[in-house]
Parts: C-alpha cells; structure tokens; sequence
C-alpha cells in the first residue's frame, strides 16, 4: 500500500511537464487534389513555372511532377495562377483584441504588473473575432496570438490554425511550442513609470528581467533537488520498509505558474518573442540570453535591426519586421523600408514580415510586396522566390514549426494558398486557400468564406 | 555691383518662380483631365509651371532633361488628412501641435489653426516627398471639444508659407468621440446647433469667442466642413446638419457610407475613406466593406483617400491600389489622390495640363502597384534631391561594415 501511495503523490506532484488545455484540432474534411499549371513558390527559396502540385491526406506530397492515383482526385487547373504556402503571421492579437474594438473586448495587456509570465493568450482569445475570417481571405493559415507589449514578460503566445472554430483549443496547431512574449524599451518603462512604479527607465527594465530569471534558475533548481530525493529515497526503498512513507513526507516546491514559463525558456521548451525597436537594446537582450543561457527567439517589430543584422544572423535570430510603420514613437524614429531586406542579407539571415495588425494580416503579402520593392531599388536581388520565405518558411522557423508547414515539401502539411497571379502585387486575391488539405476559403464560392457568430445577422435591413 | 547681389537673393529665396526650365521625354502621361493618358508624350516646363504637352518638343541645348522612357508621370499625389509638419514623433507630445486641449477657457475654438505650428522641416516631409507626395490636408485633430479646430492644404515643397485651398473646419461627431466628451453623440449636435445659432445670429457667444464665430461665418462663405463620421445614421445626420446651415461638408471616416450612397451624391458630398477598412472594429462600421469607394464612386459621390497615418501616410498609394483592386477604376482611384481632393478642398487643380503647376512624379511602374518606386518627383519644375532622413540611414548602413564606426559614414 504505502509504496503504490508514495508513486501516487509523486505522480500528483511533478505534473508541471503536463500540458493542459490541449490541442483538439482536427483536419476539416478533405479530399485528395491536384492543382495543375501553376507557377509554384515552394517557400524555401524554390521557384517552379508551369508545375503542378498534389496533395492527398492533409499533407502534401508532391511537388513539380508526379503520379496521382487513376480515381478520386478533384483536378484544379491552375494556369495562370501562383501557389504558395500557407501564409503564418507570427505577430497578430486577433482574438484577444478582436473586433469590434470595444473596452470589454480588450483582453492582451494584463498590465497590472510588470512581470506576467503567468497569463497565457490563448485563456483571452475570442474566437469569433470577425479578424480571423477576413484573415484566412488573405491567405493566412497559421498565426501565433501574443499578449501585448506593456509588460517585461506578457505572457504565454499559442499558435493557432486559422480555422473557424468555437474554441481555441480546437484551433491550436497541435504541437506547437509554447512562446512567452516579452518587450524592451519604451512601453514598460511608459506604462509602469507613469504609475511611479518599476521599471520606469531602461535600465530598470533590464534589471527586472534579471530579477525574474534569477528566481527562475532557482524554481528548476528547488524542483531538480525534490526530484533527486525522490530517486533517492525510492532506490532505497527495497531495503528500508519505511523509506516510503519518508518519501512521501518530502514536500515538493509550490507550483509557481509565472516560473514554470520562465523556467520553461531556461530548460528551452518555450521560444522567446520579444517586442524590441532599438539596436542597442537588441544587443543587451543578446547578451542577457547568454547570461542565463537561453536562446534568444525572435525579435519583433526591430525596426533597427538593419544596424545589426549581421549580429541577429551570427545569433540565429530572427527579426519580425514591418515593411514601413515608423515614427510612431521616439524608439521607432530610425525606422527605414529596407529593414526587411537588410536583415535578410547575410548567410543565416532569418527576415519575416509580420503584421500585428488586423489590417495588416489581410495583405501581408502586400507588406512582403512593399519590402522586396524597396530592397530591389536597393540594389539587392530579391526575387519572389526568396521574398516568400519571409511569410513561410522564416515565420515557421521562427515559430518552432517547420518542420510541420512553411514549405511545399513532401509529407508537410497541406497549408497551400492559391492566388489569382503574382502575389506580390496590389491586385492579387487568395482564390483558394487549403489548411491540411481542407478547403477552408473559396474566393468564388459563398459557401466556403467563413462568418463568424458575431457578424451573422447584422444589418438585416441593408439592402446590398 | 548692388543689383547683381540682390539678384543672387532672390534666386535663393524665390527659387520656385526662378525654377530651371525643365523637359521631360517619352512619358505615359496620366493627366486627370479631359485628355487623359497620353502616351509617348514630352512635357516642356517653364517657370515652374508646365508651358507646353507635346509628342515631341524641341528646345535649346541647354535645358535639363529627364527621359521617362515611356514611364507613368502624374500629378505628385495627395498624402491624406494628416498632420506632416506638426507632429515630428506620434508618441512624444512636446513635438507635437495637432490639437488643443484642457485650455482654461473651456470653450470651444474653431480658430486653432493648426497652421500657425506647421514646420516645413520636419523629417517626416522629405520621408513622405521621396514616395511621389507633393501635397495634404494639414488637419486640427481631435482634443476634447467638438470644434477641433482647422487646417487646410500645404504643399510639401519646404516652403514656410506654401499653403493652398480653402480654410477646413474639424468636426467630431462620433460615438466614440462623443463617449468621452458628454457621453453621447448628441451631445456633440447640441453644442454643435448652439454654436452655429451664436456664430450666425447676434446672439450672446457662450460656447465660442468672437474670433471662433467670425472663423466658422468665413468658413461658412467659402470654407469647408469636415465631419468625423463612420456610421450610416451618423452620415445622414451630417447630411442634414449640412442642408440646414448651408455648408459645404464633408465625411471623414465614411465606413457605412456606402449604405447611404444616394444621399450623399444627392447632397454632392464628397468621401475621405481608408478602403483597407472592412472589419466592424466599431459598433459603428459594422457595414465596411472593401467596394465602400467603388459602390460611392458608383453611385456618383467624389471619393477621396486617407490612412489616418501620418509618419507612414505614403501607405495611403497602396490604399488606391487596394480600391482599385477591389472595383473601382484605376483612374478614380487616382483622381481620390490628385485631382478629387484639389477640386473639394481648393488651391492648384492638381490636373496635368498647359499652365498647371508643375508639380510632378515619374514612376518605375503602375502608380498604385506596391513594388512600383517614385523615380523623380518634380515639385514646381524643380526636380527634388529624392534624399530624405531616411534614404541616408538606408545608405549609411547598405554598404559592408568597415574598420571604423558607421558614425564616419555620410552618405
């Protein structure tokens, strides 16, 4: 009895490793496809003109040429037409600041502290938020939802598929990392100094950063010392018919939710999405992440980046990026439209065009448009092919999910946009967009262009 | 000895009036008039306005020239309602004079004219002039009264005083507006109905002074009314506001202004619209929709563009762009950037034609393409630098990193 008691708090104690509030998503209802005579950006760095496409069991598997069985494949010829993978937006707030845009729907920032790592986005998310429909018309498949900037540590991302669903859980992109937002600069120091509260400056920023990963090195610590006692008194138990009681009596660390994130990032589980405008500031959080030996993620918004995008490459990080938003506030004052293609320059370089918009998500690949423009006029070869990978492949990378979707390859899965012509133009549309190989948008089909509840029957009297 | 010198003078302070003559060759001329796009055609200017359209003109040896090589040339675009000039960064409010508020008077002041603020050297200038604008609608924006003030057009040719069109007058009547300013959007019609009573009649001034009446009376004579207004009701409202005052108005937001289409092309009211809105972000554009410009445009209502942005209101191209993706055609949706918001708002006509002010743009591509780039723009026949704050970051930072700092890098 006392041996199976003693397994049975251990189990109940050291449950941190479990994940709750699964994933439940499932692929919507598919059927094997080819998609024919299409000009094919394969999203790593691939161009194929005149090429076909089949995608059968929500993944894709093939690309260029190929077999497809003699019976059951629906046919799309595409002629004309450019594929692309599913576009993923790593920076968006649909959901917890959804649209309308009203007090009670404002659910990103819980700025009553500096240090949230213990809120989670998805815990804020509405998915009727009209934002993601309008959002899948553009050709997005995936998007991380991140809590805002006003705190250090915002809180826990989730990634979500961009299908319409009634609950988050059944939009989470199963197995995806975790993320925990965190923020330089000016929106902490803002919101906080303007309370006469910490941090109100940069350097109080940093030192409450250093603060919390102290204290998180710490909690792995407590946590691994309970767990060597644990093994400890359990490999002496055969011959010490006590030893199970005195393990059970070993009290485990109280679970703490806001160190388990960070403790998280330490042990590598959780990736870091850090909002960060300045050059300077970047280099600081470079050298924190050695400091306390994590690795640094993703820098977002960087509108400095171009100043050191040798360092982000040398560091394998990568810079979420705007093509033109500048000037909004002083640490965005430098910001320059060849920031994109700047960063995506050397060996490594890892460049995304994210939106954190909910007009910006619609286009995005109008804003990667704008930014392969302005790095051409640059004199920089950037042609469509390489300008993809920004909303593909590097978002993936960024998001811990490449090896799930980001690019057309054999066995990923089939998150696959249909545009009606070159997508980096003012003109071109999503005509058909795939999740899993799932039709989840069809722009000439009513049926498949999802609404959400909230939308449904406003405006009864409007005419048109 | 003494006339030469103050010859020199003038050439530096004049230097629009004195401008080189300039040729431009082989252009697609996109000319928002009764011509419209001529293809092929050189574009003499003398003066700073151009003397001559013609498919081959012959001139001096000496005069500059520009070879379009068959490229898009138009009148150098209208950035939107923004406040370039008078906001150097959105966040830092010690540089920025856009609005008035809290003033111990308690009134409202209809004569803040954010123009007496406006700095023609502010960054945000060149930034906006390199991507092909040459002009805006300098706005008062929203404080907390209703009147917000006025503004009304500037060139973006650096000039202290290069003011144009007519005196605009900043009306907030929406819910949201109103949730802050006396709970409701009536309260803003109220105060709105006194203030016209008190400023057209000789009755006692309460909510405004003297210099705000006489303001709104000239505004009145040949100004223009801009109404913040989003939601169909609310547009209707304007509408009738307008009739009852006799002014000339115009809707400022405009998401469900579809839903009233007729009304407004009755009224002849025209549209500033962000056709990128098509989200109910509000419980008053519960109608946007991507067609709002095309449906007016349509329906016979003059459509015009803005972001709302003013760092990056060189966005406002890509929001043409968009509505000309989304069914409206190419040339209105050029026209809602030149030739539509001089004819409401005043000033040059902004029409490419013999005696029009040369204000010029010669484009890589399609001017409402996203990757197409302004190649010259040209803004009273003097071709500009095409260098802003920056271009010169972009340059200091393109090249490979050398031994010593960027700091001794000056491009």
């Amino acid at each position: 009895m006392r041996p199976i008691l003693a397994i049975l708090l251990s189990v109940f104690t050291t449950t941190v490793a479990a994940t709750p509030f699964p994933s439940t998503y499932q692929p919507l209802p598919s059927s094997p496809t080819l998609i024919t005579h299409a000009t094919i950006l394969t999203g790593d760095g691939q161009r194929l003109d005149d090429a076909d496409l089949y995608i059968a069991g929500g993944k894709v598997v093939w690309v260029g040429e190929g077999t497809v069985p003699s019976e059951g494949v629906k046919t799309i010829d595409a002629t004309g037409q450019w594929i692309t993978p599913g576009i993923i937006d790593v920076h968006s707030h649909l959901g917890v600041y959804p649209s309308p845009g009203v007090t009670a729907h404002s659910d990103g920032n819980e700025a009553t502290s500096p240090v949230t790592a213990e809120v989670w986005a998805e815990h804020s998310v509405w998915p009727q938020d009209p934002g993601f429909s309008r959002a899948v018309a553009g050709g997005i498949t995936s998007l991380q939802i991140l809590p805002g900037s006003a705190n250090l540590f915002g809180g826990r991302s989730v990634t979500l598929k961009n299908v319409p669903q009634n609950s988050y859980q059944a939009m989470k992109f199963p197995g995806a990392p975790y993320g925990l937002k965190m923020a330089c600069g000016e929106n902490p120091k803002r919101v906080y100094g303007g309370r006469k509260q910490a941090p109100s400056t940069r350097m109080g920023n940093v030192a409450a950063y250093r603060a919390s990963w102290i204290r998180a090195q710490r909690y792995i610590q407590d946590w691994e010392q309970y767990e060597q006692k644990m093994a400890k008194q359990s490999s002496s138990s055969e011959t010490d018919g006590n030893s199970a009681l005195a393990a059970a009596l070993i009290k485990p660390p109280k679970r703490d939710l806001e160190l388990e994130t960070l403790a998280g990032v330490l042990k590598g589980e959780i990736l870091v999405h850090m909002h960060c405008y300045r050059a300077d500031e970047m280099i600081t959080i470079l050298d924190m992440a050695d400091e306390f030996g994590y690795k640094m993620g993703t820098f977002h918004h960087g509108v400095e980046a171009y100043k050191i995008a040798d360092e982000l490459a040398e560091h394998n990080v990568c810079g979420a990026l705007w093509a033109d938003w500048w000037g909004f506030k002083m640490e965005a004052y430098d910001g320059i439209q060849e920031n994109i293609a700047i960063v995506d320059r050397p060996k490594n370089g890892c460049a995304i065009v994210h939106s954190d918009s909910e007009e910006g998500i619609q286009r995005l690949n109008q804003e990667a448009a704008k930014a392969m423009g302005k790095g051409q006029a640059a004199g920089l070869d950037i042609p469509p092919e390489r300008a993809i990978r920004w909303i593909t492949s590097n978002a993936a990378k960024s998001l811990g999910i490449a090896d799930q979707t980001g690019t057309l390859s054999p066995g990923r899965m089939a998150d696959v946009v249909i545009w009606n012509q070159n997508p980096f133009s003012v003109y071109a549309k999503a005509q058909q967009v795939f999740i899993d190989g799932a039709i989840v948008f069809d722009r000439n089909d009513e049926t498949l262009q999802p609404v959400s509840d909230f939308e449904l029957g406003q405006l009864l009297e409007v005419a048109r | 000895m003494k006339r030469g010198f103050i010859t020199v003078l003038l050439t530096l302070t004049c230097s629009t009036s004195l401008a080189q003559d300039l040729l431009i060759t082989g252009a697609t001329l996109h000319t928002q008039s009764d011509a419209g796009i001529i293809e092929n055609t050189d574009i003499l200017i003398k003066d700073g306005r151009i003397a001559k359209i013609a498919p081959r003109i012959a001139t001096n040896k000496m005069i500059k020239v520009i070879n379009a090589a068959g490229r898009p040339v138009t009148p150098a675009l209208f950035a939107g309602v923004t406040v370039s000039g008078l906001s150097e960064v959105e966040a830092v409010s010690e540089a920025v004079d856009s609005s008035y508020r809290e003033l111990y008077t308690d009134l409202m002041h209809p004569e803040f004219d954010v123009r007496m603020a406006y700095n023609p050297h502010s960054s945000v200038i060149p930034i906006t002039r390199v991507e092909g604008f040459g002009f805006t609608l300098l706005a008062a924006r929203g404080g907390d009264k209703t009147l917000s003030g006025q503004g009304g057009m500037v060139r973006f040719d650096g000039g202290y005083k290069s003011f144009d069109g007519k005196p605009v007058i900043y009306i907030q009547t929406s819910g949201y507006s109103a949730n802050t300013m006396g709970g409701s959007r009536v309260a803003h019609w109220m105060l709105l109905n006194q203030a016209f009573d008190e400023a057209m009649t000789d009755e006692e001034l309460t909510l405004i002074t003297p210099q705000g009446a006489a303001t709104l009376k000239a505004a009145k004579d040949d100004g223009i009314f801009l109404f913040e207004a989003d939601r169909a009701a609310d547009i209707m409202r304007v509408v009738a506001f307008a009739a009852e005052n006799e002014l000339e108005a115009v809707v400022h937001g405009g998401s469900e202004a579809w839903m009233v289409a007729e009304a407004l092309a009755a009224a002849a009211m025209p549209v500033i619209l962000n056709p990128l809105s098509n989200l109910p972000e509000s419980f008053e554009s519960l109608g946007a929709r991507l067609d709002n410009a095309a449906i007016l445009h349509e329906a016979g209502v003059p459509v015009i563009f803005s972001s709302g942005e003013t760092h990056n209101a060189r966005k406002v191209r890509q929001l043409a762009g968009n509505a000309a993706a989304n069914g409206l055609p190419h040339d209105a949706a050029l026209a809602a950037l030149t030739s539509t918001p001089a004819a409401v708002f005043g000033g040059e006509p902004r029409r490419i034609r013999k005696g029009a002010l040369a204000d010029l743009v010669i484009w890589s591509g399609d001017p409402l393409e996203v990757t197409t780039q302004a190649q010259q723009v040209i803004l009273g026949g003097i071709p500009d630098t095409m260098i802003s704050r920056q271009t010169l970051l972009r340059d200091r930072y393109l090249g490979a990193a050398d031994a010593m700092p960027r700091a001794y890098t000056k491009p």
